[in-house]
């Protein structure tokens, strides 16, 4: 269509008001539920889910001892931003799409599949996952490829402690992930826009970092559907789309795997996507960002400003390349 | 006083054609007072008036073709004002993009302008959209005669620019610059098959420039 016209569905970020009067009337609700029991409650809820409601879940608080190994000085982008303007294609391609859509997608029950070069492969659900580790707030920078960037207090365990559990074998190198296929609940999928399921990788090195977080919260919630409930990756020194989002399958794998936007243009979206200021996208400079509620762009900074702790997992590769 | 009355007259005509200009910078406006432009207000500017320059383009470059369907010659009335909102709209893309992108560090702006090709796109678009802004005037359309038209079929390349770079700057989803590019080539289309049917379409506001406004 020619014109466009705003949507319904566009949210107007002055509605924080609207917000805690739309968890009000949850309550409610909860409160007419009553007996039926949490999943009834779901999906009577489900049902008045309005398109333009900005969380499609309320998510639910969660207590997570803050780490200051991981923090930053830097104000965290404003929770109404961060799950309001997201790059998540299974919602749609528009920023606001996922805000708008991911109602749809249900989260609980949940599971994941452990799969590939491990002695203890399995399918766990992902309160088992997560339950044997107590949980670390951490505050990381996110820096899109499309060069913006936010500031973000994730919830989350690390995902070394994860893989160690279920004990990788010595043909193990890379780790891949894999995000839930189903067009039913993520209707973006209906389009050809990438290649459905989402895939995204990791060296096992990089995977056993200490930096990387398998994420279950932000913001002292549990992850709202547009930012990749339940359980999601972050990696904070790539560029985000490596940040895989609803995960549901982990393999552990002896050759590189085959990563989604790399299969959609290898020229432009590399399989180690390290944030860095040097090495252009083809097609725009990454030497700024615009950080979310800033005004003026700012510098770019080689590996996000984690530098110090993953430059030496590269050291003697030629980053222009390796990109 | 009927509506056919108003539109006998030229001075209505242009401020109708003004209004539907400027409605969507005065939308653009209200979204922003209302601080209702998103997580990436920048953003959102750049893209709304991009996206605006282009459909005025296209609007433009629609009007030739819907007067020989409809036989209705006044439309051409309001072709100027569509196009020169083309050009206000691309003027307000750029702005905002050397602005504030680039804070007019001009060695910056030359070298992104030569490096990227979508932004050597635009930028062709833009310069050629310039020529065909500033003689847009009646007494430009007198003093360049014949040659006038000849300049405004810039307006081509300038269509063609502004799809490429919409096309070339998408990380993914090309379907809406896609769109564009259909309408564009239907708008092209038609105007090649007039050309094939001479007899049928020509009026003798073809051959002589463009109609200026009589009163």
């Amino acid at each position: 269509m020619l014109i466009r016209i705003r949507k319904a569905s566009d949210v107007s970020s002055g509605e924080i008001t609207a917000e805690s009067l739309y968890l009000r009337r949850r309550d409610f609700l909860r409160g007419v539920a009553g007996a039926a029991g949490a999943l009834a409650a779901g999906d009577l809820l489900a049902g008045c889910t309005r398109s333009d409601d900005r969380a499609s879940r309320e998510p639910g608080p969660l207590n997570a001892e803050r780490n200051p190994k991981y923090g930053t000085a830097e104000e965290p982008t404003a929770y109404a931003k961060a799950t309001g303007y997201n790059n998540f294609y299974e919602f749609g391609t528009d920023k606001s799409d996922p805000a708008a859509y991911a109602g749809s997608l249900i989260t609980k029950p949940w599971s994941v599949e452990i799969t590939g070069e491990a002695n203890k492969p399995g399918t766990i659900g992902v309160e088992d996952l997560i339950q044997p580790f107590p949980l670390e707030e951490r505050i990381y920078r996110h820096r899109c490829v499309e060069g913006w960037s936010m500031v973000i207090p994730w919830i989350g365990i690390p995902l070394g402690e994860v893989i160690k559990r279920f004990e990788p074998n010595s043909f193990a190198k890379f780790v891949a992930f894999r995000t839930l296929h189903d067009p039913k609940q993520m209707p973006g999928q209906h389009d050809d826009v990438l290649s459905w399921p989402y895939i995204e990788g990791l060296r096992l090195d990089e995977a056993m970092h200490p930096l990387t977080l398998l994420a279950v919260g932000m913001y002292g919630r549990e992850l709202p559907n547009q930012n990749g409930a339940p359980l999601r990756l972050v990696v904070p020194w790539k560029y985000g789309f490596k940040s895989i989002k609803s995960i549901v399958g982990i393999r552990l794998a002896a050759a590189k795997p085959d990563t989604t936007w790399n299969r959609m243009a290898p020229v432009e979206y590399g399989f180690y996507s390290n944030v860095n200021p040097e090495v252009d996208h083809p097609r725009w400079s990454q030497k700024t960002e615009r950080r979310i509620g800033e005004f003026l762009r700012r510098p770019t900074l080689p590996f996000n400003g984690y530098g110090e702790e993953v430059a030496s997992l590269y050291t003697g590769m030629d980053l222009h390349r390796e990109f | 006083m009927s509506l056919q009355f108003y539109l006998q007259h030229s001075t209505f005509k242009i401020a109708l054609a003004l209004s539907a200009a400027l409605s969507p910078l005065a939308w653009l406006a209200w979204l922003a007072l209302r601080d209702d432009l998103g997580a990436n207000p920048i953003e959102r500017v750049t893209h709304f008036t991009g996206d605006w320059a282009l459909r005025f383009l296209l609007l433009t470059l629609a009007i030739t073709p819907l007067r020989r369907l409809t036989g209705w010659n006044g439309l051409i009335s309001y072709r100027r004002m569509l196009g020169l909102a083309a050009f206000f709209y691309g003027s307000l893309h750029f702005l905002t993009w050397i602005g504030v992108d680039h804070l007019f560090d001009w060695e910056a702006i030359a070298q992104d302008i030569r490096k990227r090709p979508y932004v050597t796109a635009g930028f062709t678009g833009f310069a050629c959209m310039l020529p065909l802004a500033i003689t847009s005037t009646r007494g430009w359309v007198r003093r360049l005669g014949k040659r006038w038209a000849q300049l405004h079929t810039l307006v081509y390349a300038a269509a063609v620019a502004g799809v490429v770079h919409y096309f070339w700057l998408v990380k993914a989803d090309t379907r809406l610059p896609l769109t564009y590019a259909a309408v564009l080539a239907v708008l092209f289309g038609a105007r090649l098959w007039s050309r094939a049917r001479p007899a049928a379409a020509v009026s003798r506001h073809e051959a002589a420039p463009p109609a200026v406004e009589r009163g």
